[in-house]
Order: structure tokens, then sequence, then C-alpha cells
């Protein structure tokens, strides 16, 4: 019997068209996985069940919760449904919790709240479920602040309130999207168990395939807000039916084909490369000082593509800014063909140019393209002007798939993927030696990532690009690498050609990396 | 453990920015170009007078020796004696400040008793009709100047009414109740521009925060709207809301001049405002000391109301 039963499903926010005529229904004991790329609905169909809709919304059809119809239900009736019944999980685990108090009393406000225990069941229970997670007492007590807790650790948290009374329901929304790759294998494991244990329906969402392969039992393919496809997990994504979910797949699993690189001369030499962050004064002196980067060295050379992976907090940002100039050493250099940045060169500067990852937090809404992408003249000497300027923004935009119309509008008309084009003009636009590429393909769905890896592909072929490639994302840094560091707590703990460090991984902390990854299945013929 | 460390490094500070405070004043008027005797006597002074004087403000001394005296003074509790009044200073601080502290009281506990309410009604009925005429009325408060306001206070309930007198003190030897109400009218001008901002800082403070992703947690557990937003929406507004506060407090204390004029109180800013006229220099120095000393305790208060409120304050060494 079904635990939910969603029937003709329609919703609307402020008179638009949110979702129309979903149905889908989750059993006991079963994964579902919704997935989909963004604007698709899957995470308003997760809140119009928890019936937590921003204001205007206007659901209708049928969501029949244990055989109670959500969409008529009172507030009150709700209320006691949500944490009770079925119990949620958020995206983002930094913000999830209240920062001003502790992570027990956050757990047993929920046990208070819908049973009749006395402070003190509620207490024992609160422990109880804390440990269920994985938080022991003795490495988590209840009594700490949020701010205290790892990212992982709070989203345990965050599942502990919403398992504590054992709903038949837990809705996960992207879970682990915002964790690292072995936080990630960890969470999915614990919601796993937790599934088995207590035979709930889990509803996850998540644009990641990999994932659902791993972990569900069946899938519902959401675009523009309507189911194209449902089935059986393994079903659907070693034969699907719909063509949506055909790009889909093909997307997530996508090749590159990246030309032979032909290495020359060293471009870029970082040797021995120290970065400390001081540590927050003292009433009586200073602690030591974090170091970011620990005598890191390597070298990139001309027409090379590097790939630098890690978890947050390895450093690979720190060392990609030091690069860039923008951060201080406090041992060690960094050349960029013979020069080093610290010296502050315009001519050096204008040699390396960067890509960051957030495609909408990265451009001034008030100016238009073409200023936008004609930034970085401000380093040549003899910056063109004039006609040969705007033929040149014309060519750029055109480089990256756009049109040289493109360059009177405004950043807000561009989907992500877009503006991501006019990032990567923006960096080629003073004809870079070398590219940084900071995350900048990990805030994109899978389709448009696909496209923007196959535009750095063909910029290769056309024009020898050299470049940096950081991210968390291993699977992405084998297409388009040649060769790749591993950086973990500031330290380069292993590096190599890319193939091989994947097939063969040298150090533990690689291997529990590529472990944790979760992959899908190899492409069926 | 992090909350005692927290409070000794704020303790620092307060008696560093205390002492730092006390040279600035100091140099600014004593060290200043220009005899201070000759200053407070006026142009038709006598030489011998001008000498007696330089003699008792002990004007004779070096500059780091004053310094010490005055401070050394200060910390006995010894301000000086007002030259137009030859009564000890720290005499003529305390009786006004029997008044200015009681109003600066009266008024904040004013101020609060309606603006967090207003702040919060506004808030949870953002954009409703509600919403809008909190905001007008607020609008209006800041707008109205506050001295005629009280004019019109003292229009409305002393003169046609009769409920409260035009003005002057009632004295607390009066007892409790005539010495309120003689601060009544006052404290409620002081109150009306305080309240109008505090309730916008109220109002904008909680609607950030009912956006916030844990106040959608704290739905999802089963929370009512209601029970959200006072058991994990208000101890997380109340922060700016206690900035604004302590800022407002300084505020109440020493720029209560003009309600203090409307309403003949003999309070420390009239007292500031009669020392400057009458060029008492001595008088000036002590209560502006004594106004920093105030201001800077109430940050003090106010650091320490954070970390009470947010546990992440509470981090550090």
């Amino acid at each position: 019997m079904s635990v939910l039963q969603i029937t003709g499903l329609s919703l609307t926010i402020a008179g638009r068209p949110v979702l129309r005529d979903v149905s889908l229904d989750i059993g006991a004991g079963e994964i579902v996985a919704l997935t989909g790329e963004s604007g698709s609905g899957k995470s308003m169909t997760a809140f119009s069940v928890m019936q937590l809709l921003p204001e205007g919304a206007a659901p209708s059809g049928h969501i029949e919760l244990d055989e109670i119809d959500i969409l008529q239900a009172d507030e009150a009736t709700l209320c006691s449904l949500r944490g009770q019944r079925m119990g949620m999980v958020f995206q983002e685990p930094m913000t999830a919790l209240n920062p001003v108090q502790t992570i027990g009393a956050q757990v047993a406000e929920v046990i208070r709240l819908h049973s009749n225990a006395t402070r003190g069941e509620a207490q024992q229970q609160m422990q109880e479920v804390l440990i269920r997670v994985g938080l022991t007492p003795d490495q988590v007590p209840p009594s700490r602040y949020p701010h205290e807790l790892s990212g992982g650790q709070r989203q345990r948290v965050v599942i502990a309130m919403a398992v504590v009374m054992r709903p038949r329901l837990l809705i996960a929304d992207e879970p682990t999207t915002a964790l690292d790759v072995t936080t990630q294998a960890q969470i999915l494991d614990l919601l796993q168990q937790l599934v088995t244990e207590d035979g709930m329906g889990l509803m996850i969402i998540t644009h990641d395939l990999a994932v659902v392969s791993q972990l569900a039992d069946r899938i519902v393919v959401m675009r523009h807000g309507e189911v194209v496809e449902t089935g059986p997990a393994a079903q659907v994504l070693a034969h699907p039916q719909h063509p949506y979910t055909q790009m889909l797949r093909e997307a997530a699993a996508h090749q590159v084909d990246l030309p032979q690189a032909e290495a020359t001369e060293p471009l870029l030499v970082v040797d021995k490369a120290v970065r400390d962050y001081p540590a927050p004064a003292r009433m009586f002196g200073r602690a030591a000082p974090k170091r970011a980067v620990d005598h890191v060295s390597f070298t990139l050379e001309r027409g090379e593509r590097l790939g630098l992976v890690g978890e947050s907090g390895s450093g690979k940002s720190t060392l990609t800014r030091a690069i860039l100039g923008l951060e201080p050493l406090q041992a060690g250099r960094i050349e960029i063909d013979g020069r080093n940045v610290a010296d502050n060169d315009p001519t050096t500067r204008a040699k390396v140019q960067v890509v960051f990852q957030d495609p909408y937090g990265s451009f001034n809404p008030r100016h238009r393209v073409a200023r936008l992408i004609t930034e970085p003249f401000h380093l040549l000497p003899d910056a063109p002007t004039g006609a040969a300027r705007s033929a040149l923004v014309g060519e750029m935009l055109e480089s990256v798939g756009l049109s040289a119309t493109d360059a009177d509008k405004y950043i807000h008309e561009f989907s992500g993927g877009q503006r991501q084009r006019i990032a990567i003009a923006r960096a080629l636009i003073t004809r870079p030696d070398l590219i940084l590429l900071d995350e900048a393909v990990s805030a994109l769905d899978v389709s448009v990532r696909a496209q923007i890896l196959d535009l750095l592909a063909d910029l290769c072929r056309d024009s020898g690009l050299t470049y940096l490639f950081v991210s968390h994302d291993l699977a992405v840094v084998r297409e388009v690498t040649d060769r790749v560091l591993v950086m973990k707590s500031g330290q380069i703990v292993e590096q190599g050609v890319t193939e091989q460090v994947f097939t063969v991984p040298d150090h533990p902390y690689t291997q529990a990396l590529l472990a944790a990854s979760p992959s899908l299945p190899e492409a069926v013929a | 453990m992090g909350l005692i460390a927290y409070l000794a490094r704020r303790l620092l500070s307060l008696v560093l920015s205390l002492a730092v405070a006390s040279v600035v004043i100091f140099a600014v008027i004593e060290v200043a170009p220009g005899d201070p005797a000759a200053f407070m006597l006026g142009m038709n002074a006598q030489p011998e007078t001008v000498a007696a004087l330089r003699a008792e403000l002990g004007l004779d001394m070096a500059p780091l020796e004053r310094y010490g005296h005055w401070v050394l003074g200060m910390v006995q509790g010894d301000f000086g004696t007002s030259y137009t009044y030859r009564t000890p200073v720290s005499q003529m601080v305390a009786d006004r400040l029997w008044v200015s502290l009681p109003l600066a009281l009266y008024a904040l506990a004013l101020t609060m008793i309606v603006a967090i309410p207003a702040g919060i009604y506004a808030a949870s009925h953002r954009g409703k009709p509600g919403d809008v005429a909190v905001m007008g009325l607020t609008q209006l408060g800041v707008a109205i100047p506050n001295f005629w306001f009280a004019m019109i206070l003292v229009l409305i309930f002393a003169i046609t009414l009769r409920w409260f007198g035009a003005g002057g003190f009632a004295g607390w030897d009066a007892g409790f109740g005539p010495a309120m109400k003689s601060l009544t009218l006052p404290a409620i001008a002081l109150a009306l521009p305080q309240a109008a901002i505090l309730a916008r800082v109220m109002r904008s403070s909680l609607i950030e925060v009912m956006g916030e992703d844990y106040m959608r947690t704290a739905r999802a557990k089963g929370l009512t709207r209601s029970q959200t937003l006072w058991r994990h929406g208000l101890r997380n507004a109340l922060i700016p809301v206690l900035t604004i506060l302590g800022l407002q407090f300084a505020f109440l204390l020493a720029g209560a001049i003009i309600i203090e004029q409307v309403f003949f109180l003999p309070g420390l800013g009239r007292l500031v405002f009669q020392a400057i006229s009458a060029r008492d220099l001595i008088v000036v120095e002590s209560v502006v000391m004594l106004l920093v000393f105030a201001v800077i305790m109430v940050n003090f208060l106010v650091d320490l109301a954070y970390a009470l409120a947010d546990p992440r304050l509470r981090r550090g060494a």
C-alpha cells in the first residue's frame, strides 16, 4: 500500500503554472528519486506535499498521505502531520538550523511538539536519535550549537529532527548537493539505513543521476513541471524511453573529445608556495596561523590541461587566488612565463584570466555585456578601441556560441549556462596564456555542463588553450584534463596523468575520494 | 569558557576606550590654545582674578600632572568644584542624574513597549493594511520634530485636559507617583521618534529572519506560523534591534537638552547647556566625561546582551 499518493497535482504560483498534472506514489520502505534540471518542479512537488509553498501558490489535484487528503486538510492537521507523519531534509545544512539554539533543544522540540513526553523523556529520546544518526555524545554532545558542527554533522541533525517521530514519509531535497563527496556517501548510507529500519517511504530529490542509480528503487523524471518518465530506476537509467531522459542520461555520462595536448615549455611554475591565514587575535598574543597552502609545488606546461581536485577546505581556492596574485604568499613563489605574479605587473596579470563558479554573482548587473567582457582590457597597454573593439567583442561572443548582437544586452537576460559562456568570453578576450576555471561548471545543469565542456574542448582545438581546472567533481576532471593534482589539507598528496591517477590511485586519500564518488553504471549497449 | 573570554575582551576594550576618551576630552578642553582661566572669566577680568583662578584650576602644573590629578580625582569621585556655582561638580551631576537617568529609562521603556510589538505586528502582516498603517505612522513619527510634539502634548494634556503639569519636576521627595507623573510627557515626547525608528528596525529584521532557511525547517517540524515566529524568529531578529537600543539609550541620556528645556527639567542636558553658556569648563569637562562613561557602559551591556542572544559571538579565543 502506498504511503504517499499524488494524483493530478497542478500548481500555479501567482498565476504562473509551475506543476502540471503530476502523479506519483511512494510505498512503505521504497526510495523514489525525483530528478530533472533546475526549474523542472521537483522541489515544488516536495513543498506541495509538505504544504510549505510560497505565498500565492494555488495547488489542485490530490495528495494523499496515508489516506489523508493533504490539500483538503486544515492548518492544524497539517501541523500535526509535519514532523510526525512526514519529515523533510533540506539542501543547505549550513543554514537549516537555528543558530541560537543548541542542536539538542532543536531535536527535543519536535518530540515535545508531537507527543506528551515529559522534558526528561524528550531528552532521552533526543539523545537516542542523535546516536542513531551517528552523532555520539562523546564527539558531538547535544549541548553544541550549529556553528560548532561541520556541514555533514549539521545535515545529520536535520535528519534526526525529520526521523525522530518515525514518520511514514521522509522527503530529502538535494540532501547532499552542498556536501563533499565522502560526506555525501555517508549521508546517503544513513538515509538508506533509516529507510530499511523504519520502513518509511523516501522521496529523494536530486539532479545527480549517479546518486539516483546508487540509491533509488524507482525514478520520476520531471521537466517543465511535468512528469516525463517514471519506472524502476535501473531500468529507466539503462533504457530511457523519453528523449529528455535519454538526453539527461547522455549528458551525465558525457564524453568530451579533448584534443591531444602538446606540452612544450613551462608556463606556470608554483614553487613551495605557502599561504598562512593569521588566527583571530586573542587577549594575549596570537594562536598559530592556519596554513591553507602548505609548500605546494607543481609546473603547468603551455598547452596542458591540469586538474586540481580536493574537498572543501583543502586549499584549492586559496591556491587559485594566489596564482591570480590575489593572495600574498608567506614563502615560495609563483611564476607565470618566468615572471613573479607577486610583482603585480599588468602584462603578467593579462596572461592569466579566471572563470568563477557562480554565473549569477560574478557579473555587475548594471553593465552591458560588451563592457563586462572587455573589462580585462585595462591590463593591456594597447587595448583596441572603437570599431576594432566592437568587432573583437562580437568575435569573442561568437567563439563561445553566442551572437554578436548580445553585446548590448544586460546580464539578467541570460540563463546560467549563457552567463558562464560570457564569463569564458571575458576570460579569453585578452588572449591569455592561462585560464583558471574555479568550479566553473559546478552550478550548471548536466545538459548545460556538457555544452560548456564541449566548448572548452573546441577552444583547445582552435587555439591551444592552457587551463587549470579546479573542481570537486572527479568525473568532470577526468573528462577534461591531461594531468591531475589531488589536494588535501593544503598539500598536494598525489599528482600524475589523469587516467593513471583515476584507475590506479596511489594515495589513500585519492582512493577514498574515488570510492565515495557515486558513478553511473556503464552505458548499456 | 567562551563567554568568560569574550567578557574579558570586552572589559579590556571598555577600560581602553575610557582611557582614550579621557585623554581626548582633557586635550580638547585644557591643552587647546588659549588660557582656560582667561576664557572662563571673560574679556574684562582683572589679571589678579585670572591668576587666582589659574592657581585654583591647577593651571600652573604641567599638563601631564594636571591630567593625572583630574583622572585620579574622578576615580575617587571628586570631579572638582564648579566655578560658577561654587559647589562640587559631583554633587551637581548626582542631582541631575536623578532626573536624566529615570527619564531616559522611562523613555526607553516606552520606546520598547510600543516599537517591538508594532514591529512584530507589521512584519507578520507584511504588505497587508495593518503593516501599511504601522509603517505610515512610523514615517510620521520620524518626521515630527520632538520639541514640536512636546508642545502639542503640553497643549492637549496639560493646558486643555489638565492631566499633567506643563513642566517642572516634582522631585523624588514628593513620592514615586508624582515624580513619574512629571516625567511622563517628556518621556513620551522623547520616545516617539525613537519608537518609530525602532519599530522599523524590528520589522525589517524580523522580515529578514522569516526568510531564513531555519524558519522553514521549523515549519517542517510541525510548528505553526506563530510558534515559528516566537520560538525561532524573535531571538534572531532581536540582535540588530539591540544595537539600535544601545545607541538610543546613549542618545536619550545625553541628548534630551531640548526636551528638558521645553519641560523645565533640571537634567544633565540642561546642566551642560548652562555650563557651556557660563563657560564653566570644569563642569563641561566632567559631565562630558561622565556621559562618555555612560555610553561606553551601555555599549558594554549591549555586547553582553549580544553574547547572551547569539552563541556564535561567544566563540573566539
